[in-house]
């Protein structure tokens, strides 16, 4: 862990979360979840539309999301960011917004995401022609991202001795705390034996090793320190953030067992807030498949390299254990749609609050949120704390 | 030609088609950086490790290993009825590492750091590939 400086007192601050619509939604467009998110978000902070001054919006259903989003929200904002790197693009929002108020540009951020993909039913779906750095791989057929996960948890095995059982921890300690949350799509208990006795999707991921494919949408509302004092419900701080990629194709990720993106996010992150890994109370860590979860926690350093496999077993991370982890039911249980990455700070802010019922990790103080996109590609950590 | 006989063409461009034509005659092209002695794959303009353009292509033993495999049990579009099939990346001797399928690869011998050679081969009709075969 890279050495803290001292730690600055918080410029910006979540103040509105909000999911949409989730699950199954062939009734409504992409841009109505997103209308309806931004919406209950906003209204979660106390703001209004006019309020707002700077959009951030990643997805695929347009080449511009926050030309169209905007104008179909009536927004003229006077800052517009639609970076995307994959499921990790939200937390970088996080960063670039903070940057944005910091510079004293905006003062009131939202940060939108939608899909419709299970409703289109366009997950898996080939292009045409392979283009570019894809012309080298697509040609062999590999299905994204589930192959790529696949051949990175194979090097995991290899080099460090992972098991199957241990990757199955993840899956079944998730599914305990989507039982406790009404919004979860999959709330039926599992075990481990499940898990291993699911069909193979690609060798060593089992079906239930991967994310759910859902519809939904969610927004964040950020604003400034000076703004944040003024919202409807106690600020939740943004302590530290940083973010990182590294590759685009598996094939040129520099280690296949370790996630080197996330690596340099949490340091920069957990340096910025002047925070260790083991003071957290509660992590929402990006879980599209249960690999990605233990090279997560081994390059934040929650664990040694090599040792996330012994870190989650024994159900560590489920309700009650010693590491309340993906307290919503995450990727693999409670909602999927393509980019999850929104998610992740939305539960860590309403765990922060104390508005989660029965998954209430209790007294959770500081959060942290990871998201990871592409193929292991990107990573950008956010590191959030109330009052 | 229907669109979907188009799907999983490679689409050479004017910095690949000398890969794309090696794999023709069969022969596994990659580029080597004069700059810092070091081999290049997938082809660029420029080194991406010391960023000098000074990159010419060699041709490659087609040797090397596997450095991580998977069994693809479902895929999509025109691979589906493939399914299921093996996909590795393979380190090369000369230090590059590509993707690939593995073509007759009995699972007993199926393990990391195995040798693998290269064998250009037209499956499903499709021009040919650098599909990887275990090493003797």
């Amino acid at each position: 862990m890279s050495k803290a400086s001292a730690p600055r007192s918080p410029r910006a601050a979540i103040v509105g979360v909000a999911e949409s619509d989730l699950g199954y939604t062939p009734n409504k467009t992409v841009l109505q979840l997103q209308a309806q998110a931004a919406r209950t978000a906003l209204e979660d902070a106390g703001l209004s539309f006019d309020e707002v001054d700077a959009l951030f919006c990643a997805g695929n259903w347009s080449w511009s999301p926050t030309l169209t989003l905007a104008e179909y929200l009536g927004l003229r904002p006077r800052y517009s960011d639609s970076t995307n790197i994959g499921g990790s693009s939200f937390e970088a929002h996080i960063e670039h917004a903070v940057a944005a108020i910091e510079a004293g540009l905006i003062e009131v951020a939202l940060i939108v995401y939608g899909s419709t993909q299970r409703s289109d039913r366009s997950r898996g779906r080939i292009s045409p022609a392979y283009r570019l750095t894809e012309q080298f791989e697509g040609p062999f057929g590999l299905p994204t991202p589930v192959g790529a996960y696949a051949l990175a948890a194979m090097r995991h095995m290899h080099q460090f001795g992972t098991t199957s059982e241990q990757l199955a921890e993840v899956a079944v300690a998730t599914r305990k705390w989507a039982m406790l949350n009404e919004k979860a799509m999959m709330r039926d208990p599992i075990t481990i034996e499940d898990v291993l006795n699911s069909r193979w999707i690609a060798e060593p991921l089992h079906l239930l090793d991967c994310c759910l494919v859902t519809d939904g949408g969610g927004a964040v509302v950020l604003a400034s320190a000076e703004r944040a004092r003024q919202t409807r419900k106690p600020p939740v701080w943004v302590l530290g953030h940083g973010e990182a990629h590294t590759h685009a194709t598996i094939a040129n990720m520099p280690d296949l067992a370790v996630h080197q993106a996330a690596i340099a996010s949490g340091q920069a992150a957990f340096g910025m807030a002047g925070l260790r890994p083991e003071e957290i109370d509660v992590a929402e860590i990006y879980d599209s498949f249960t690999i990605t979860v233990i090279m997560t926690l081994e390059a934040l350093g929650f664990c040694p390299l090599g040792e996330g496999g012994a870190f989650v077993s024994g159900q560590r991370t489920a309700p009650g254990g010693p590491f309340p982890m993906n307290t919503n039911g995450g990727g693999l249980s409670y909602c999927h749609p393509g980019m999850y990455g929104i998610f992740l700070l939305i539960e860590a802010t309403r765990q922060l609050r104390g508005e989660c019922g029965p998954r209430q990790v209790p007294g959770a103080r500081l959060a942290l949120a990871h998201g990871t996109g592409g193929v292991l590609s990107s990573a950008a950590t956010v590191l959030l704390g109330k009052d | 030609m229907s669109e979907e006989a188009t799907y999983a063409l490679p689409q050479s461009d004017p910095e690949s088609a000398p890969y794309w034509e090696g794999i023709q005659h069969g022969e596994l092209r990659i580029q080597f950086c004069t700059s810092c002695q070091r081999h290049v794959f997938y082809p660029r303009t420029l080194c991406p490790h010391c960023h000098s353009d000074r990159l010419t292509w060699v041709s490659a033993s087609g040797r090397g290993t596997i450095y991580s495999y998977t069994v693809a049990h479902r895929a999509f579009g025109p691979f589906a009825a493939e399914a299921p099939f093996i996909i590795a990346l393979v380190e090369l001797e000369e230090g590059v590492r590509l993707m690939t399928r593995l073509l007759d690869a009995p699972r007993e011998r199926l393990r990391i750091g195995a040798p693998v050679q290269v064998s250009f081969e037209r499956l499903s009709g499709r021009p040919p590939l650098p599909f990887f075969r275990l090493a003797e």
